[in-house]
This record gives C-alpha cells, structure tokens and sequence, in this order.
C-alpha cells in the first residue's frame, strides 16, 4: 500500500468518509477553542458533565420524533443548559458545591437518558446516541455542525476579553463589567451547543473528547493563549482525520477512534513537554 | 488630605453606610454599623483574622451584597474604584504576560473590546516602570515570585487611574524592600489626591502612614484617628493582635 492509498484513498473513494472528515473538522474548530477556555477555568469536569447531560434530552427527542437530529439536538440543548443552571443555582445556596452538584445531575441524567432511550428504542439506537454515528452524517448533521462552528468562533472573538478576566481575576470582571453573569451564560451556552452538535457525530459519551484531549495537549506545548488554540485546533483536526483514518483501515468504531487519536497525541506530547521543561 | 471625620460639622462624606450588616449566609460578621470615610482621606482597615476586614473591603468596591443596611458612594460611581484583591483571588497560572495582565486596568478607557493603541501601550509601559518589573513586561506571569506579582498588581492599579483605591493586604508576605518600593508608591499616590482604604496588618505601618483607621472586630465598625483608636492603651489587644 502506498502512502497515498494509505492517507487518501479512503477520502477519494467514499463520500461517507468526506462526509465523516468534514463533519470531524467543523466540530474540531468549535470545540478545541472552547476546551481551552473549560481547561483554563478549570471546569473539565463542567464540560463532562454536561456532555452526560444533555443525553435525557436527546433521549426525548428521539422519543418524540425517532432518529431526528433536530428534535434531539433541541432536547439536547435545553437539557444541557437546564443542567448548567441549576448545577448553579444549587452551589449558590451552599448545599452542595457546583462540582458535586453537576456530578449529581450528569448522573441522575445519564441513567434518566438511558432509560428513555430504552422505552423505546433497541441497544442499537443506545449506541447511536451514546458514542454517535460520525459515518453517517447526513446534510442536516453536516449543516448543523458547520452552523455551530460558524456561530462559535464569531461569539468567542467577542465575548474573549471578559472570559480572560472571568478565568484570571472574576472579581476584576465583576467590577469591569458590572456583572460577570452574562459572559459565564454565552461561554456555557457555547459548550452545551458545542457538545449537541458533537453528540451526533461522537455521541454523549465521546463529545466531550475532542474538546479537552486537544485542549489538555496543547497546555503541554505551549503557555501563550492565542498558540494554545491554535495548537488545540490543529490537535482536534489532526486526531480527527488520524481517528477516521484508523477507523477504516483496522475497521474499528469511527468515534471512539477519532477521541483515541486526541488521546495518543497528548499521551505522545507528555514527554516532551517533561523535556522542555528541564 | 481628609478634612476631618464624617460626623464632624460640614464634612460630607465620599462614601457612608447605616446599619450595614455584612456576612457570609446567614452569618454577621459586622453589624449595623454606621459611619464613613471623606475624599482624600487615608485610611487604614486593622482587625483579628477573620474579623471581616476583607469583607468590609469587598461590600465597599460592591463585590459582596450586605445582608442588610446601605452603603452609599457620594458623587462616584462603583465602577471608578479601584481594586487591588488579594493575590490568592487571582489565577496567575494563567498563559498572560505581565505587560498584558497590566493593560488590563486601562478596561476604563478601551472598554471590554476596545484596543490598547499607542497612548494605552505607553501608559502600561510606564504603569511597569514605576513598580519595576520594565524588564519582565513579556514574561508569563506564572514565573513571577511573589513580590514581584504584588508589582504587577500595583501596576494594574495605577492605569485604573480611580480616584478611590481599596486594596486588601497589599503589604502581606512581601519582602521588606518590595514592602517599602509599594508603601511609598501608595503615599504618593495619596498626595497625588486619591482617597485610599486599605486593609493592613501591621500596626506599626499603620500608626506611622495611616491617619485614620476602620478596626473591625467582636462584629463591630469603630472609627478614629488612629493615634487615638491604636493608642496602646485604648487598644483592645485581645482583639486586634
């Protein structure tokens, strides 16, 4: 097999696989950016829990109207943000703290998800949701992760300054701004977005990998803001097109392998990051 | 300089609060003070550890909501005080230079979008010269000891140019010459005309620079001169030390 056969052939050949990398490299852009900032404000286990969150919403959804990607990526958001705000409110009582509180939602909804999804559906439509069906993405899916990508990028440029202040100094933010409240919705309404439109092509389980793999490796590489999303992206797009890659040629799960690629990158990245820091 | 204290015959005040209860839930930690500070008045906030001198400081800039009472600032709005926090508030692992970090105070002038430009570029530039770290200006802010992050902070504080600086502790854990560096930086900051509150814990260093002193402590505000309210003998040292 010759190199190119090897790197392009499956892309040349099948519409599916160009359908499949496209897909991959919209959501790369969207979501590396937005695992930066997740990393940086040290709300990993945010983007997770969300990830997890938003399954009993799709789960409606698909109850409601089958395998619809809007009527589960719908469900999906309001889930997502549902979990968000109250995970919120619940820490500002001082019952529990924001941590516990999302680990308490994501499982009560992962469980809630799963049930849902078995009063109708087989183990084959639970598989769907839970670790997607990047291979079959279909022109809606594609326009709605190319729509979340375009919708990402723009707000993000805009709302970047204050998520700087929000994640170095949230008081500074509070007095600059006159309230931070505003700046902390749009950024965590960007990741439930990010998340819905991962959801399809990586389902809830996997969605969340392609935001904080390639964030996590390129803290390794670098300590500047700006190369760090560059690096984040080039990451995410990177393990997408290796993770498509080894799906096809060792015939194995499309999304799983996408987010194991994400995941030998940084594992890769880890020694050398250790010798630049000697 | 301050023309006297609030409650003195025709001193108005820059700011005062009535029965200000501050705490944390449902728990007081000051209650139903009354009193306040003038302009230009040089004012030095002492009290035992968890006594809630930060908290004072916190329900002044507007960061913490009273449980009950007012706090009222007098011709100023909220938005044109500065703040200089505890270095514990910030997360200085985050990836940003110092000379970036610092621009950040120029927020009065560029906004939340707005760009630095040239007059902002060399405001910062002489923001870092007066604290000292010129020579640190593009380095992460991650690699800069203690004092020297305290520099930084000085740094943001003169390109908030505010007329009223609240700053907690900002003498705490430094070394004695970047303690002095940063204490004469506040002195002429004072005679340059800016009303100045800050929580302190060295009562010699407020006896010999702070005219007057807020001491907080068993949930109450007393005010004074700090000649008189610090005079060893009145000073309840239990409390205080």
């Amino acid at each position: 097999m010759t190199p190119a056969e090897l790197l392009w052939d499956p892309f040349f050949s099948f519409g599916f696989m160009r359908r499949a990398l496209a897909g991959t490299l919209a959501l790369a852009l969207g979501c590396a950016p937005i695992g930066v900032f997740l990393l940086l404000k040290r709300m990993t286990l945010m983007g997770d829990a969300l990830a997890h969150a938003i399954l009993p919403g799709a789960a409606a959804g698909f109850l409601l109207a089958g395998l619809s990607l809007p009527a589960m990526s719908l469900g999906g958001l309001l889930a997502g943000l549902t979990v968000a705000l109250a995970a919120g409110g619940i820490s500002r009582t001082g019952l529990l703290r924001e941590e516990t509180g999302l680990t308490v939602f994501y499982l009560i909804s992962l469980a809630g998800g799963v049930l849902l999804v078995s009063l109708r559906g087989g183990g084959v439509d639970l598989l769907h949701v839970l670790f997607g069906s990047v291979l079959a993405l279909d022109d809606t899916a594609l326009l709605t992760l190319a729509g979340v990508a375009t919708l990402t990028l723009p707000l993000l440029a805009l709302i970047f300054r204050p998520l700087v202040l929000e994640c170095l100094d949230p008081d500074y933010l509070r007095l600059a701004s006159g309230g931070h409240a505003r700046y902390h919705l749009t950024f965590l309404a960007l990741v439930v977005l990010n998340l819905v439109a991962g959801f399809q092509a990586l389902g809830t389980l996997m969605a969340v990998g392609l935001m904080m793999l390639p964030a996590a490796c390129a803290r390794l590489w670098t300590r500047t803001l700006g190369p760090m999303i560059a690096v984040a992206i080039g990451v995410a797009l990177l393990s997408g097109y290796a993770g498509l890659l080894l799906s096809y040629h060792a015939a194995l799960p499309a999304g799983p392998a996408i987010i194991f690629a994400a995941g030998a990158l940084l594992l890769l990245s880890l020694p050398v990051a250790a010798l630049r820091r000697r | 300089m301050a023309g006297g204290l609030v409650g003195d015959p025709g001193v108005t005040p820059l700011v005062s609060w009535e029965r200000l209860t501050l705490g944390y839930g449902t728990t007081p930690v000051l209650k139903a003070a009354h009193g306040g500070l003038v302009a230009g008045s040089l004012t030095a906030v002492v009290g035992p550890n968890g006594a809630g001198k930060s908290t004072l400081l916190k329900a002044l800039v507007g960061l913490l909501r009273p449980l009950a009472g007012r706090i009222d600032w007098h011709g100023i709005r909220r938005q044109q005080l500065g703040w200089l926090p505890q270095q514990a508030a910030l997360q200085f692992d985050f990836p940003i230079t110092v000379a970036e970090l610092a621009s950040l105070g120029r927020w009065r002038r560029t906004g939340l979008w707005g760009a630095l430009g040239g007059c902002g570029q060399q405001a910062v530039a002489a923001a870092l010269a007066q604290v000292g770290l010129t020579a640190l200006a593009q380095q992460e802010v991650v690699t800069l000891s203690g004092g020297q992050r305290q520099r930084l902070l000085f740094a943001r504080l003169l390109l908030e140019e505010a007329p009223v600086l609240l700053l907690d502790e900002p003498f705490a854990a430094l070394d004695s010459s970047t303690a002095a560096d940063l204490l004469a930086l506040l002195m002429q900051l004072h005679r340059e005309g800016r009303t100045i509150i800050a929580v302190l814990h060295d009562l010699e260093l407020v006896r010999s620079h702070f005219p007057e002193t807020l001491l907080v402590a068993d949930r109450q505000l007393l005010h004074g001169p700090t000649a008189q309210l610090l005079a060893p003998a009145a000073l309840p040292m239990r409390a205080v030390q």
